[in-house]
Formats: structure tokens, C-alpha cells, sequence
């Protein structure tokens, strides 16, 4: 470790009334709205653009996002409180809240990824005759398609059609829930089979990325909160004041995380 | 650099002192956080790529000059390294060209100037002009380098794969770059996020340097001219870099995950039908690049501004005329430059109505522009100057500059625009802004600093040499290339114009090119590989000069007034031995009544 020759690590500039890291990390946040600002554009220009009719509606499941949604909110209240314990030399307090806002972040991931295997088991299927059908092919395979059907020499698979066809939103409730009978389907009448990945649909798309995109900052916000609240807790000893600038910064990542999510909710799940 | 003289063995045990323990090699200048070695890594790495960009270039000259030739001694060498699918018989092939095309773009933008005009310079000078220790974020700052060479190895990698690299044009438009068989393009786009991050957390440094870092008294107004080119530089970096990421994840996406984003329903690729849902725009990825490409432009061209401005300053020996002018200029481009970005897409059908909206803003961001460079050139009035090799380079960028510039206005209407549209003519606007204009200032830049950076002085004479052969030729390889380009020819052909010239024996003129247009290839071609050969002057100048030089006398050997010398030669970790003060601004030449023609900046 080279010796600080820096001014305003700890201690604010007096005509800014900023220290460095905070300069720092609103200009990467002004960074980050200019890159989500973009995909956010990006969904507007596809949505305008896509022929009448064509754009989903309903295909994700409400009560989850709605789930994940307060999940979030509740972590950005506790990121707050946590920077205020320290500011009130409040360490346990701190430990405490910083490890529900941990907790937050990993309960979003995994509602996340649940929402994710959900849409790659859920396929449409259209078949030589013209009709289209969208369900569950039995043994929820992931990522199932005609190429590896026929690779895999299956002569035939079984599928569960959706109760309702215009939409998912029922059938994501469970297997029992909104699925019709059964029934087998030869191989070789089916044109196409796909799940609902990315590649399904603009609106999958634009969903997966935004998605990912944002998932991938919580996971990376987690992890920097988990680093500054366990393995460089030590610098609280030595340097309080620069310990709490550092909560504070991840802090206003993390606001900024949940803010895009705000977003994303009505953007991909209501409208 | 070897302690010679008594002198200089004072000034390294001065250098011991200051920072305790001795760091390892690798720590001192591979995984260093002082900015002043990371300038210096961005600086040689980013000549490198300068010099590997133009010899993409000089390769791709034969083939339009002699299309279908075998290249002499290096066609062998092409067809051993890539295989001969792509170079068979040492002949480059249309994929070969189509991929030096794209690569020799995206290297001289986004691994040359880039890193050249605004990491290198940005990094070493802006620290020392404004009394600052180092940047804010030392290890953001190493984080930045290191990002942006492992972004530069995805990319020279490309080459070697099954296919070649990226094959699209540097602007890589949907849905070609994703339809063409190589995955070059995948190589591309995983590159450019590296070098996006890279040049993301340099900005946010830079930023936070200046905003944070200035020494006392060091106000906004008393900040070199360069500093603050380098100011709107960052911005531009910082916000308009991001659509190009987010277009780029959204091409990845296409690529990789087989999505639709820039691909139209019904596209059909090598006359089937493409298995994809479509529903896409490829007009989206067009905004999205140029949303990022028009202002990378100013990325370019500011940073040169600025090391003009004190080059000009320092040898006219007087203040820059209109020093404010200068600074509410640079920043009415920087917010300008973002609602420009269509003047790219005229022929693209997106509407007259857009088109006469970008085509105004388009005209109104030259104003500032002009004005920029009428300062300069007024500041030469009256003048005594001192032709020294980097002024020489600088001077001849104003001119340069300025026929870079006026050409560029018909490209800016969208009457004349269609015209003009992808000919060589484009080629030659775009680089005369950049080759002698922004590279010159570069130029200037290294000779000017140099002695600042080593403590010795670049050969005088070499560098003249250097600077007029390399006048006299580029001149020579761009001026043609207006002609050609309004004479009709098309730019990114493989074969130099020859089904042009095979349209005109074809009885009668239509859609012919005449014989001396299609010369003039072989004229440009010539002029560019001698312009190649003026460079050995430099290369040789450069390194020999570290080592045997002529010894700087003191640390200010321009007589400048700036910050950036009253370090030691060269400036220690920490840079200044006694924290400086600021009493005025930047170009205090020739004051009446003081016993120097130049007054320091940090002088009571």
C-alpha cells in the first residue's frame, strides 16, 4: 500500500462540500442512467415500431414482480438505516441492518431466477396443421427445440397446453393451476418449438436484457456491500469516517439499483 | 533512464526519499497507480496501435492501388499468419480487406487517439497543470489501463480466429455485422465493453480530479486552456459511451442469444429467410452508434485543441487572444455535439423533417468551432515566434484542421449530403480532422512534453524532417481523395474502383470512372507508403532521445508559465516538492514590467 499523498479522502472540499468518492460516484451514476437511459429507448422505439397486435401483454407474473418490488424498497430503507447507525456509532445496528439489505438482495435474485426457469419451460409449439399452442412440455426440459428433438431421435413429447391461450399470467401460478389435459405430440408433426427465451419475442428481448442487465447490479451492489460490512469491517477501527463514506457511497448505488427497478416494474410487468 | 552525472544521481536519491519503500518492477510500471506512469503506459500503448492501425492501412493501399496483385513480401507473410483462404497466393482477398477495413477504424479511434488524446496526454499533464498529487482515484486509474489493454488483446486476437475479425465497418450496422459468418464481430463487441469501461472509469477520474484536485487558488477561470478541453472530454466520454455499451449488449444479444434487436421481420440472409422472431430496428442500432459516434468526434478533436492552445501560447510568447471565448466555446460543443448525431443517417430514410432538424444543430455547432479556431489563429498576431518542431506541428494544424472542417459543411446539409454520402470524399473530410489535425497536435504534444516526461530534449532537426515529409505526404494521400470522392467513388470497395472503371469501357461514361481517377489510387497509395517512411524519423528520434538526448537544463525548458513545470524533471510520486499556490491565470506572456517574458503561474 503506497502512502495517501491525497487530499479529500475523508474530509470534504470546502468550495464543493464534496469528498473525492462522492464526486466519483455521482458521475458513474449520471454513467449508468445515460446506459439504462438507452435500453429504456431502445424498449420505447421497438414497442412504437412493432406491427398492431404484435406486442404481449400479461406474460409475466404480477404477484411476483410486485414480491420483488417491495423486496427492493424494503433493502433501500435498510441501506439507509444502516449508514445512519454508523453515523450515530452504532456498529451492531449497522451489522444488523446491512445484512438484511444482503438478505434483500438475495431473495430478489432468487424470486429473479425463479421468473427466468419459469419462462425457459414455458414453450409455444406450432404444428403442421397451422395451430399454435403454448404450455409445458412434461419434464419442464429447459431450453427444449425442434433441433434437439429430432438430434435426440424423440419421437414424441408431452405437452401440457395453457387453460387460457392469450396469456401466461394464470399459468405461472403452478402446474395444477391453469393447465388443460395432457397430450402427446409427434415430433414430426411440429413446425417449430421454442420456450420463451430472449429469442421469442422483441418483447422477450428487450426483457431478458433489461432484466440481466439490472440483476447483474444487484448482484455486483451485493457484493460490494458484502465486502465493506464483513472482510474490510477492519478500516471501521482505524478510520471511522472514511468507513462511513464508503457505506454511504455503496449506499447511493444501491439507491440507484432499486430506482431502476421502480422503472423496470411498470415498464416490462404492467403496461 | 540511466543516472548519468552527479546531477542526476542528487535527483534519484531525491526520488528515494520521497517514497519509502522501494516498489518492485511490477508494481513501479506494470500494476503502477502513479498517473504519471499510466499516462506513460496509455502513451507508448497507444503508439503501438497508432503505428499497427496505419499499417493495416498501407497493406489495404496496395490492394486498391493494384487490386488483385500479390502484396510484395508481406502477401506471403499475410497468407502464413491467416491462412490461405483469406490471403491465398499473397493476394488480400475481399473478406481480408473487409476486415482491415473494419479493424483498421476501430484501432485508430478507440485504441490509438482515444487512449493517445485524452488518457495519455490527460493523464500525465492535467494532474501537473492543476497542482494536484495525482488523479482522485489512483487504483481506478490503474483499473482503467488494465481494462483497456485486455479490451485491445480481444481485439488483435480476433484476427487469428476461424473467419477473421470483425468485418461490418467500424460502425458495425445491423443487420450485417451479426449476418456475416465470422465471429469477429462477437470478439468486437466484448472488446469495445472492455474498452467502454475503460474509458468510463478514466472519466469519472478526470472529472473528479479536476473538479476536486485543483491547487489553491487554481479557480475555473485560471485553468489551462488544456485542462479544460480535457474537462468536456470527460463529459462527452461519460455520457456518450454508455447507448454505444447498451447498443453493444443489444448486438451481442443478437449475435449470441439469437434476439432480434436490430433485425427487421422478413430479413432474408444469402437469399433464405433468417430464423428469427424479427420485430427489430436496424435504424435503432444507427441512433445508438452515432449517439456515441458524433461526439466521440469532439472525444477526438478537443483534447488536440488543447495542446495546441498551449503549444501556441508558450512559443508566440503572448496570452491565447480570447481565453474566455475559448472556454464558453469548448463547452457549448460539448452540449451541442449530442444533438448532431443524425447528420450520420441522412440517406437512411428516416425522414426530411429529422433530417432538417440535425442539419440546423449540425450548423450551429460549427460556430463554436470557428470560433475556437480563430482564437488561435488571432493569437498569432503580432507574435514573435519560435519555430520549434512541436509549434511547427501545431501551426500546421490550424489549417488542416480548418480544410477538415469546411469540408465538412456539404456533408452537414442533407441536400448536398446525398451527393456525397459514402465516398471517398467522406474519407477525406473525416481525415483531415483527425490524421493532420488531431495526430499533428499529438505530435506537437510529445515534442513538447517530452523533455518534461525523460528530461531530455527530441533531436530539432529530426523532428523537422519528421514534420514536413509527414505535411508534404499526407496532403498528398488526402487531397486526392476529394476528387475522387466527388467525382463519384464509392469508399469500402475491395477492389479499388475497378467495376467502375470496367462500367466506362463498357461504352460511354455512365456510371464510369475516367482513368485519372482511378489513377489517383495509385497516387495516394504511393504518397502513404512514403508518408509510412517519414515516420522512422520519429520512431528513431523518439527512442534515442530517451537515452541521448540533449539534457534539459532546468525543469522549465520552454519557459512556460504553466503548472506542469515548476515539478522536478521528471516529477517524482507526488509531483511537486512544496504544495504551489496559484495567483493568475495560465498565459501570462510578456507582462509589462516584469523581468521575464513569462510569468509563472504560481509566482506571488
Amino acid at each position: 500500500m503506497q502512502t495517501e499523498i491525497l487530499p479529500y479522502i475523508v474530509e470534504p472540499r470546502k468550495d464543493t462540500g464534496l469528498y473525492n468518492a462522492k464526486v466519483g460516484i455521482w458521475l458513474f451514476l449520471a454513467s449508468e442512467v445515460m446506459l439504462f437511459g438507452a435500453l429504456f429507448s431502445s424498449y420505447i422505439l421497438l414497442r412504437v415500431g412493432a406491427a398492431e397486435g404484435t406486442w404481449p401483454h400479461h406474460l409475466l407474473n404480477i404477484p411476483l414482480g410486485t414480491i420483488n418490488t417491495l423486496v427492493l424498497i424494503c433493502s433501500s430503507v435498510t441501506v439507509v438505516m444502516s449508514w445512519a447507525s454508523l453515523k450515530l456509532n452504532q456498529w451492531s445496528k449497522y451489522k444488523f441492518y446491512q445484512a438484511i439489505t444482503i438478505l434483500c438482495a438475495l431473495i430478489f435474485l432468487g424470486i429473479k431466477s425463479f421468473e427466468y426457469t419459469d419462462k425457459f419451460t414455458h414453450y409455444e409449439v406450432v404444428l403442421k396443421n397451422g395451430t399454435s399452442m403454448t404450455g409445458h412440455v412434461e419434464g419442464s426440459p429447459l431450453f427444449l427445440n425442434l433441433n434437439k428433438l429430432k438430434a435426440a431421435k424423440t419421437e414424441s413429447i408431452g405437452f401440457h397446453p395453457d387453460a387460457h391461450a392469450s396469456g401466461h399470467a394464470e399459468g405461472a401460478k403452478g402446474e395444477a393451476g391453469g393447465h388443460g389435459e395432457g397430450m402427446k405430440i409427434a415430433t414430426a408433426d411440429i413446425t417449430k418449438l421454442e420456450c420463451f427465451g430472449p429469442w421469442h419475442s422483441t418483447y422477450l428481448a428487450i426483457y431478458f436484457t433489461l432484466t440481466g442487465l439490472h440483476a447483474l447490479h444487484v448482484f455486483a451492489g451485493a457484493c460490494v456491500i458484502f465486502a465493506i460490512w464483513g472482510p474490510l469491517a477492519g478500516l471501521w477501527k482505524k478510520d471511522p469516517e472514511r468507513y462511513t463514506n464508503r457505506v454511504e457511497v455503496s449506499g447511493l448505488f444501491w439507491h440507484f439499483v432499486d430506482l431502476v427497478w421502480i422503472f423496470l416494474f411498470p415498464v416490462l410487468y404492467l403496461l | 533512464m540511466q543516472p548519468t552525472t552527479k546531477e542526476s544521481h542528487h535527483a534519484a536519491e531525491a526520488h528515494e526519499e520521497h517514497h519509502h519503500e522501494e516498489l518492485g518492477f511490477l508494481r513501479k510500471y506494470i500494476f503502477s497507480t502513479d498517473h504519471k506512469v499510466i499516462g506513460i503506459q496509455y502513451g507508448i500503448t497507444g503508439l503501438a496501435f497508432l503505428f499497427f492501425g496505419f499499417c493495416l492501412m498501407l497493406l489495404m493501399r496496395w490492394q486498391i492501388a493494384y487490386p488483385g496483385r500479390s502484396i510484395p513480401f508481406f502477401g506471403p507473410l499475410l497468407e502464413r499468419m491467416l491462412g490461405s483462404d483469406v490471403a491465398g497466393g499473397g493476394v488480400m482477398s475481399a473478406n481480408l480487406y473487409n476486415s482491415f477495413g473494419a479493424m483498421h477504424g476501430t484501432i485508430m479511434v478507440f485504441l490509438a487517439i482515444v487512449p493517445l488524446a485524452f488518457a495519455a496526454f490527460g493523464n500525465y499533464v492535467v494532474p501537473l497543470m492543476i497542482g494536484a498529487p495525482d488523479m482522485a482515484f489512483p487504483r481506478v486509474n490503474m483499473a482503467s489501463y488494465q481494462s483497456y489493454v485486455l479490451g485491445s488483446i480481444i481485439m488483435v486476437v480476433s484476427f487469428f480466429i476461424p473467419g477473421g475479425a470483425a468485418q461490418a465497418g467500424w460502425t458495425s450496422y445491423s443487420p450485417l455485422a451479426t449476418s456475416i459468418d465470422t465471429n469477429g464481430q462477437t470478439f468486437w463487441l466484448i472488446g469495445m465493453i472492455f474498452l467502454i469501461t475503460s474509458s468510463l472509469l478514466g472519466a469519472v477520474n478526470f472529472i473528479a480530479t479536476i473538479i476536486q484536485l485543483r491547487a489553491p487558488g487554481m479557480t475555473w477561470m485560471r485553468l489551462p486552456f488544456f485542462v479544460w478541453a480535457q474537462f468536456v472530454t470527460a463529459f462527452l466520454l461519460l455520457l456518450a459511451f454508455p447507448p454505444l455499451e447498451a447498443a453493444g449488449v443489444m448486438q451481442l444479444m443478437d449475435k449470441v442469444a439469437h434476439t432480434s434487436f436490430f433485425l427487421p421481420t422478413g430479413l432474408s440472409v444469402s437469399g433464405q429467410i433468417a430464423p428469427i422472431s424479427g420485430g427489430g430496428s436496424p435504424l435503432l442500432w444507427q441512433h445508438l452508434f452515432w449517439f456515441l459516434g458524433h461526439p466521440e468526434v469532439y472525444v477526438l478533436i478537443l483534447p488536440a485543441m488543447g495542446i495546441v492552445c498551449e503549444i501556441i501560447a508558450n512559443n508566440t510568447r503572448k496570452p491565447i487572444w480570447g481565453y474566455k471565448s475559448l472556454v464558453y466555446s469548448v463547452l457549448a460543443i460539448g452540449f451541442i455535439s449530442f444533438i448532431v448525431w443524425a447528420h450520420h443517417m441522412y440517406l437512411t430514410g428516416m425522414g426530411t423533417k429529422i433530417s432538417t432538424f440535425f442539419q440546423t444543430t449540425t450548423m450551429i455547432i460549427s460556430i463554436p468551432s470557428v470560433i475556437i479556431l480563430t482564437c488561435m489563429f488571432i493569437s498569432l498576431w503580432g507574435g514573435s515566434i519560435r519555430f520549434n518542431t512541436p509549434m511547427l506541428f501545431v501551426l500546421a494544424f490550424l489549417p488542416m484542421f480548418g480544410i477538415g472542417g469546411l469540408t465538412g459543411l456539404p456533408l452537414g446539409f442533407n441536400f448536398s449530403d446525398i451527393h456525397l454520402h459514402d465516398t471517398y470524399y467522406v474519407i477525406a473530410h473525416f481525415h483531415y480532422v483527425v490524421a493532420p489535425g488531431t495526430i499533428f497536435a499529438l505530435f506537437g504534444g510529445v515534442y513538447y512534453w517530452f523533455p518534461k516526461i525523460t528530461g531530455r530534449m527530441m533531436n530539432e532537426w529530426w523532428g523537422k524532417v519528421h514534420f514536413w515529409l509527414s505535411l508534404v505526404f499526407i496532403n498528398l494521400v488526402f487531397q486526392p481523395m476529394f476528387a475522387q470522392g466527388m467525382a463519384g467513388m464509392l469508399r469500402r470497395m475491395s477492389d479499388g474502383g475497378v467495376n467502375y472503371s470496367m462500367a466506362q469501357n463498357q461504352g460511354g461514361v455512365i456510371g464510369g470512372l475516367s482513368d485519372a481517377m482511378i489513377h489517383l489510387n495509385v497516387t495516394v497509395s504511393h504518397a502513404a507508403w512514403a508518408l509510412g517512411l517519414a515516420q522512422l524519423p520519429f520512431i528513431i528520434n523518439f527512442f534515442w532521445s530517451i537515452k541521448n538526448g540533449r539534457k534539459v537544463t532546468s525543469d522549465n525548458p520552454w519557459e512556460s508559465t504553466t503548472l506542469e513545470w515548476q515539478t522536478p524533471t521528471p516529477p517524482p510520486h507526488g509531483n511537486f516538492a512544496h504544495a504551489p499556490q496559484v495567483f493568475r491565470g495560465p498565459y501570462e506572456y510578456s507582462v509589462p514590467g516584469k523581468p521575464r517574458d513569462f510569468t509563472l503561474q504560481n509566482e506571488a
